[in-house]
């Protein structure tokens, strides 16, 4: 599988450098800019993982949604109304604590966890995973599932309560 | 398909670059080809003639001509621009539009991958247009330009839900996303397809469906992103050359791959509508691309007929008529389903 391995460290390396530039770089522009490349490539390592459903959801969900509505923040704010987004390092510590707690989990579970070194091309067994996921979010997870649309749904109004007119107390 | 093709060159990874590459074989010709049209249509719609002399016959050569003059035209970066952004946008619109030809099946032989998400597939892969078309906004450091790309990405992103919902109408029936399947599903006479099936609740989906995908390509009565009255022409008014032509070609190729789901989805895709009457992986081509096209030339009679929409009645359109009878549609389906 000379030619998987390649694939696999294209798209690492993708992911790597345009983490890199979302950290280190001053334009918060090209910040949000060099996500969509890591979304994608974090989608690509997914494809070869063989959890199709996640990647082309991680698509959906992160560039389609989660980047469009950051890139219209950033560029609402940063060039319609000239205000002045800083990008440099703020409070040092609580930061690193945040980062080192998460870094320990997340090492904790690539250590765990039973990662598919191989990918098993059988035509048998790459069958399709919506219905098995959709079997489990509607039996096994049923809590979990509507608990987060729950969640979603709290989000939606409160977005809503947001954005609304507010009242004025004297009337012209 | 692929075996065939692994035969010729012994190879998988030549036979694979191929079989992508098919679909942009498709593109460039009909693109040239959909212009010339768009031209006539609108001409012949406003009692003109349009072009006349280039090529001979009706000006068929024109879109040639036209094509070949911007392959010289200087490359203009404006100055202000941020230089490596507004190189990547076009690029990045391509590649969106043209990633959704990889699930689209042109034939019962040729799709270009077998994949089981298909439609969600296609769905996902053409936020990537959004990015690139907020990427060529801003970093032409022009207020039109930026104005044009947040009003495309805006309405994209809105028409999304109601193209998504009603797609789902139909994937319902079907019990799968692989859109081979669902052609497959549809062969025999035309009141097999799935337009027909369940009416008449699939056929307000596809209603909703085809309104949302022509604001999804930004197609009149909903090209306010490029409405040349207020805008000069969105976000691409600081391209020039080849770069422009990327962003045309990627619009044509877009108005091809909605029509084509639309055909796919509902209307039976490479299948034959009158049962074994010429129908077979070849006449399959020939079925599906005159599907598309006739969705392309409806496309092209609305813009030349109907008046631009305001942006709230874009967004009213969206979220308050074409979402609730989505969800509708969805709704009735699955109770039918259910009985």
């Amino acid at each position: 599988m000379q030619l998987m391995d390649l694939i696999f460290y294209f798209f690492a390396v993708l992911i790597v450098i345009s983490a890199g530039v979302v950290v280190f770089s001053k334009n918060i522009v090209y910040s949000a800019f060099a996500l969509l490349f890591t979304f994608f490539g974090v989608a690509a390592i997914y494809v070869l993982l063989t959890a199709d459903f996640l990647a082309v959801t991680q698509l959906l969900i992160y560039v389609g949604g989660i980047l469009v509505l950051m890139l219209f923040g950033v560029m609402l704010t940063h060039k319609l109304i000239s205000v002045d987004i800083k990008a440099k390092p703020l409070k040092l510590l609580p930061a690193s604590i945040i980062t080192a707690m998460i870094a320990g989990t997340l090492i904790g579970i690539f250590s765990t966890t039973q990662w598919k070194t191989e990918v098993n091309f059988d035509a048998n067994q790459l069958r399709t995973t919506t219905d098995i996921i959709g079997k489990s979010f509607m039996t096994t997870y049923l809590l979990p599932f509507e608990v987060a649309s729950v969640v979603l749904l709290v989000a939606l109004v409160g977005a809503a309560l947001l954005a609304r007119r507010e009242k004025t107390k004297n009337k012209v | 398909m692929e075996k065939f093709l692994v035969d010729i060159f012994g190879s998988e990874i030549t036979a694979y670059i191929i079989i992508a590459i098919i679909p942009l074989i498709f593109i460039v010709p009909y693109a040239l080809f959909a212009v010339w049209l768009e031209r006539k249509v609108s001409a012949h719609m406003q009692d003109r003639l349009g072009p006349m002399y280039t090529g001979g016959w009706h000006g068929w050569a024109q879109t040639i001509a036209d094509i070949i003059k911007l392959l010289q035209k200087e490359d203009i970066v404006p100055a202000a621009a941020d230089k490596k952004l507004h190189l990547l946008a076009p690029y990045i619109v391509f590649i969106g539009s043209y990633a959704a030809f990889a699930a689209i099946p042109f034939s019962s032989e040729y799709i270009g991958s077998h994949l089981n998400l298909g439609i969600f597939y296609i769905i996902a892969v053409s936020s990537l247009v959004v990015v690139g078309l907020l990427m060529a906004g801003w970093s032409s450091n022009n207020k039109w330009s930026l104005f044009g790309a947040m009003r495309s990405a805006a309405q994209i992103v809105s028409y999304e839900i109601p193209t998504a919902l009603s797609l789902l109408a139909v994937v319902m029936i079907a019990g799968t996303l692989n859109l081979q399947e669902i052609n497959k599903m549809q062969s025999g006479w035309f009141w097999n397809w799935f337009i027909f099936s369940k009416f008449p609740f699939v056929f307000i989906a596809f209603l909703i469906y085809f309104v949302a995908s022509l604001a999804e390509v930004n197609r009149t009565p909903f090209d306010i992103p490029e409405a040349e009255s207020e805008l000069v022409a969105g976000y691409h008014t600081e391209y020039t050359g080849m770069k422009f032509a990327m962003f045309f070609l990627a619009e044509y190729a877009n108005m091809f791959a909605v029509s084509a789901i639309a055909s796919a989805v509902f209307l039976g895709g490479w299948n034959s509508p009158f049962g074994d009457f010429m129908s077979g992986p070849i006449w399959g081509v020939f079925w599906f691309v005159a599907k598309g096209m006739f969705f392309i030339f409806v496309q092209m009679w609305l813009r030349w007929t109907l008046p631009r929409t305001r942006v709230d009645q874009l967004m009213y359109v969206s979220w308050k008529v074409l979402t609730p009878f989505a969800f509708f549609c969805i709704f009735a389906i699955g109770i039918w389903l259910m009985l």
